[in-house]
C-alpha cells in the first residue's frame, strides 16, 4: 500500500510490537504527530513535560520490561533534550529507539531553524544511529534500528527523519520482525571444560554479577550456579535484582559504597567470576588493589569488555544465560568449608545497619518502603545518597524491580523512568526514591504522572542539600560546603505537589512513615511523600577515591 | 610499538566520522589514516597506523568491531604485510643543486613530477623508513612543502 513516511514509521512500530511511545511535538515532527492522530487506536502516545522526560520514560519502559522503549522528539532542541536520556540508556545498555524529526533534506546543513546535526551529536552515545534521506529506506531502517537495539548487548539507537521524508510517500508492505540475536560468537566445549576446571581449582570463589544478568534474563541460572559453587554473590548497582537479595549467598553490593562483606571478600578471594559485569571504576576503585590474589573468569556478551578495565585469566563471550546453563552440568560440588565460614563471619560482623538518631532517617524510610511495598512495587531511584541507601536498604528479589542510572549517574532520571515503568506495568505501584536536588531537576514530570493517573509515588529524601557532593565536601574538602546547600531555595514541595494535582504527604518523624506509605499505596495515584531528614546523614561504607575497595570507611570511622 | 589495522567499512556517509570519533573519545592516538575504495564496491578500506601496547590494540580492535558499519578489522603485522605510503616533497633547487637532487631521487626510485626555476617536486612511494630517509637527504636543500598520504597496507600472499 502507498503510505507517507510518517505512516510507514508507525506501521513499523506496530510491526515491532510497540504500542506505546513517549514524546513531545514540534515543527519537524508535525507530519508524524498528524499520523499519530490517525493511529491513536493502535499507538498510545504519552505526552511528557520535556523531551528529557520522554527519553527517561522510554528507558524506564525498557528496563522494567526488557522490551524496546520508544521516544519521539522534534529537531534541534527537541533532539538535544533527548541527549541525556540516550546517554543514560547507552551507559546502562538499555534498549531504546529514539525517533527525531529534522528539517527537510534540502534545508540540512544550512543552519536552518531548529536544525542540529542530531546524528553527529548522538554518535558517541548510541549503539548506532541513522538519518533517513529517502522514504524508500525508512521501513528497513526502522526495522534495523529495533534489531540493533535489542540484539547482543542492548543499547539505544536513534533514527533521524527529515520532515520531507515523513511526508513523502512510497509503497509499504509489512514484514515479520527478525528475532533478536543474543550472541555473535559461540563458546566451545573445550572452553567450558577449561572454565569448569578453573572453578574446581578455586578455594575461595566469589561471583560478581552485573546488569548483564538482568539483560540476559539469567537470574534462575545464576541462583543455580551460586548454589552448586556455594559461592558468595556480590552485585554491582546495575546487578541489583539480578540475584535475589534474600538468597543466602547474597553479600550485597560491591564497590565504592559496597558492603564491607563484598569488598573484603573481593580482596580475599582467589577466584573471581564476573558475569554480565563490566568492572566499572565505581566497582573496582583502585584497579591495582582490586582482587589482588584472584584469577578472573569473565563471562559477558560483549567481547570488548574482556580485558578492558581488569586483566582476565579466562573469558567466555556470549549469552550469559546460555553459557551458565552449559556450565552448570559440568560443575561438581566442592567442599570449601573454610571459605564458607569466612563469608558467614563477614556477613555477621558487618550486618546492614546505621546509627539510629531518633530523628527521621533516610535508611529507615527506605527500609519501610521495602517492607511495605517490595512484594509488589517497582522501585526507581535518582542519583546520589538516596540512591546508595536504596541499593543497601531495599530488599530486591526480582530482576527489573529496581531501576537506577548506574553508569551515567543521571540526576533527574528517576521520575521519567518511573513514568515509563508505570505505563509498562499497569496495576503495579512504582516508587521513585529521590533526593530534593534530583526532584528539583525534573519534577515537571509529576504533571505527566497526574495526567495519565499513574500509581506513582515520589518519595523525596529531603535533606535540603546536594547530599552526596556535600558528603564528599565533609570528608575530602575539609567541610567547605561550596554550593551544596539548598536551604536558600524555599520551594514548598507540599504545595508544589498539590499544584500538580498529586497527593502530598509530609513526614518529619519515624512514626509517620508507615502511615504515609500505606495511604499512598492505597490511593493508587500520583503521590509525593516529602521526608525531612538531616543534611548530615552520610552513606557508609565508603571507599575514598583512589583507595583499594578493602579500605572502606565505616560509619563512625571518619 | 607501531600497529597497522585494516578496517573494512560500509561505504556510507558518516562512517569515517564514527571510526575517527571512536579513536578520539577513547583516547587512542592515530599516527596516520588513509581511506579509499576496496575490491568490493560496498566497502571502503581504512588503514590506520597507531602506537600502543598489545592490550590497547586488542581493545581498539574490539571497539571498532562493535561499530555497526564496520565489517571487519584485521591487524596487518609487518612480517605478513606490505606497507606503503605516497609522499610528495617540494624542494628548493638552485641550478647547482638540481643534479644532486636528481641523483638522490634516482637512487630512491622517486619520480620528478614538477620542475620550476627555483623548485623541484618529487613523488616517492615506500614504507615509512624509506620516506623518512629521503626527507632527511632533502633537508639540506631546503624543503618547502611535504604532503603524505599516510600509510596504506595489504597482506602478503594468498590470504
Amino acid at each position: 500500500m502507498q503510505l507517507s513516511g510518517a505512516e510507514i514509521l508507525l506501521e513499523c512500530l506496530i510491526e515491532q510490537g510497540t504500542d506505546t511511545i513517549f514524546g513531545y511535538p514540534g515543527g519537524s515532527v508535525l507530519p508524524i504527530y498528524d499520523a499519530l492522530y490517525k493511529y491513536s487506536d493502535k499507538i498510545n502516545h504519552y505526552l511528557t513535560s520535556h523531551e528529557q522526560g520522554a527519553s527517561h520514560a522510554a528507558d524506564g519502559y525498557a528496563r522494567s520490561t526488557g522490551k524496546v522503549g520508544v521516544c519521539l522528539a522534534t529537531s534541534g532542541p527537541g533532539a538535544t533534550n533527548l541527549v541525556t536520556g540516550i546517554a543514560t540508556a547507552y551507559m546502562d545498555s538499555s534498549p531504546i529507539v529514539a525517533i527525531t524529526g529534522n528539517v527537510p533534506v534540502p534545508m540540512l546543513g544550512k543552519d536552518s531553524f531548529q536544525e542540529v546535526d542530531t546524528t553527529g551529536i548522538t554518535m558517541p552515545i548510541t549503539k548506532h544511529n541513522f538519518i533517513v534521506k529517502d522514504v524508500a529506506d525508512l521501513a528497513d531502517t526502522i526495522r534495523r534500528a529495533f534489531h540493533i537495539a535489542r540484539s547482543g548487548r542492548p543499547g539505544p539507537v536513534l533514527v533521524d527523519i527529515p520532515k520531507d521524508v515523513a511526508t513523502a510517500e512510497c509503497q509499504f508492505s509489512a514484514k515479520t520482525p527478525a528475532p533478536a540475536l543474543r550472541e555473535s560468537t559461540r563458546v566451545t566445549p573445550q572452553q567450558l571444560n577449561e572454565a569448569a576446571e578453573l572453578i574446581h581449582a578455586a578455594k575461595k570463589p566469589l561471583i560478581y554479577a552485573g546488569g548483564g544478568i538482568i539483560a540476559g534474563d539469567s537470574t534462575a541460572e545464576l541462583v543455580e550456579f551460586a548454589k552448586i559453587l556455594e559461592a558468595p554473590v556480590c552485585v554491582s548497582a546495575m546487578g541489583i535484582g539480578g540475584f535475589p537479595a534474600s538468597d543466602p549467598h547474597s553479600v550485597g553490593m560491591i564497590g565504592m559504597h559496597g558492603t564491607a562483606a563484598s569488598n573484603t571478600l573481593a580482596t580475599e578471594c582467589d577466584f573471581l567470576i564476573a558475569i554480565g559485569a563490566r568492572f566499572s571504576d565505581r566497582v573496582i576503585s583502585n584497579a591495582k588493589r582490586f582482587a589482588p590474589s584472584a584469577k578472573v573468569l569473565h563471562i559477558d556478551i560483549d567481547p570488548a569488555e574482556i580485558n578492558k578495565n581488569i586483566g582476565t585469566t579466562f573469558s567466555l563471550v556470549g549469552d550469559v544465560k546460555k553459557i551458565l546453563s552449559l556450565l552448570i552440568p559440568l560443575l561438581q560440588k566442592i567442599d570449601r568449608a573454610e571459605w564458607t565460614s569466612r563469608v558467614a563471619e563477614l556477613k555477621q560482623k558487618f550486618p546492614p545497619g546505621y546509627k539510629e538518631s531518633g530523628l527521621l532517617q533516610p535508611q529507615y524510610v527506605i527500609q519501610r518502603l521495602s517492607a511495605l511495598a517490595a512484594d509488589k512495587a517497582i522501585f526507581v531511584t535518582e542519583v546520589g545518597q538516596h540512591q546508595m541507601w536504596s541499593c543497601h536498604y531495599l530488599k530486591i528479589d526480582r530482576p527489573r524491580q529496581f531501576l537506577t542510572s548506574g553508569g551515567l549517574g543521571t540526576m533527574g532520571f528517576g521520575l521519567g523512568a518511573a513514568i515509563g515503568a508505570a505505563v509498562a506495568n499497569p496495576g503495579t505501584p512504582v516508587i521513585n526514591i529521590a533526593g530534593d536536588g534530583c526532584f528539583r531537576m525534573n519534577h515537571i514530570e509529576l504533571a505527566t504522572a497526574v495526567e495519565y493517573e499513574l500509581p506513582l509515588i515520589e518519595v523525596i529524601i529531603n535533606n535540603h542539600a546536594l547530599g552526596m557532593v556535600r558528603q564528599w565536601q565533609t570528608m575530602f574538602y575539609d567541610r567547605r560546603y561550596s554550593q551544596t546547600s539548598l536551604h536558600g531555595k524555599t520551594t514548598d514541595f507540599i504545595k508544589l505537589a498539590e499544584a500538580y494535582g498529586a497527593t502530598p504527604f509530609n513526614v518529619t518523624k519515624p512514626a509517620e512513615v508507615d502511615d504515609a506509605i500505606k495511604k499512598a499505596l492505597a490511593l493508587g495515584k500520583p503521590c509525593v511523600i516529602n521526608c525531612e531528614i538531616s543534611e548530615d546523614e552520610r552513606v557508609f561504607p565508603m571507599v575514598p577515591p583512589g583507595a583499594g575497595i578493602d579500605e572502606y570507611i565505616l560509619e563512625g570511622g571518619a | 610499538m607501531r600497529h597497522v589495522l585494516s578496517i573494512m567499512v560500509e561505504n556510507r556517509p558518516g562512517v569515517l566520522g564514527r571510526v575517527v570519533g571512536l579513536f578520539s573519545r577513547r583516547g587512542y592516538n592515530i599516527d596516520s589514516l588513509s581511506v579509499g575504495t576496496s575490491e568490493d564496491v560496498r566497502y571502503s578500506r581504512i588503514t590506520v597506523s597507531l602506537q600502543g601496547d598489545e592490550r590497547v590494540v586488542e581493545q581498539i580492535q574490539k571497539q571498532l568491531a562493535k561499530l555497526i558499519d564496520v565489517q571487519d578489522v584485521t591487524e596487518l603485522e609487518p612480517e605478513h604485510a606490505i606497507y606503503r605510503e605516497l609522499c610528495l616533497v617540494k624542494v628548493e633547487a638552485t641550478a647547482a643543486a638540481r643534479p644532486d637532487i636528481f641523483n638522490v631521487s634516482t637512487v630512491f626510485h622517486a619520480n620528478i613530477i614538477d620542475v620550476s626555476t627555483k623548485t623541484i617536486t618529487v613523488e616517492l612511494t615506500g614504507d615509512l623508513m624509506k620516506i623518512n630517509a629521503f626527507i632527511e637527504l632533502m633537508k639540506p636543500y631546503g624543503i618547502l612543502e611535504i604532503a603524505r598520504t599516510g600509510l596504506t597496507a595489504i597482506s602478503r600472499g594468498g590470504k
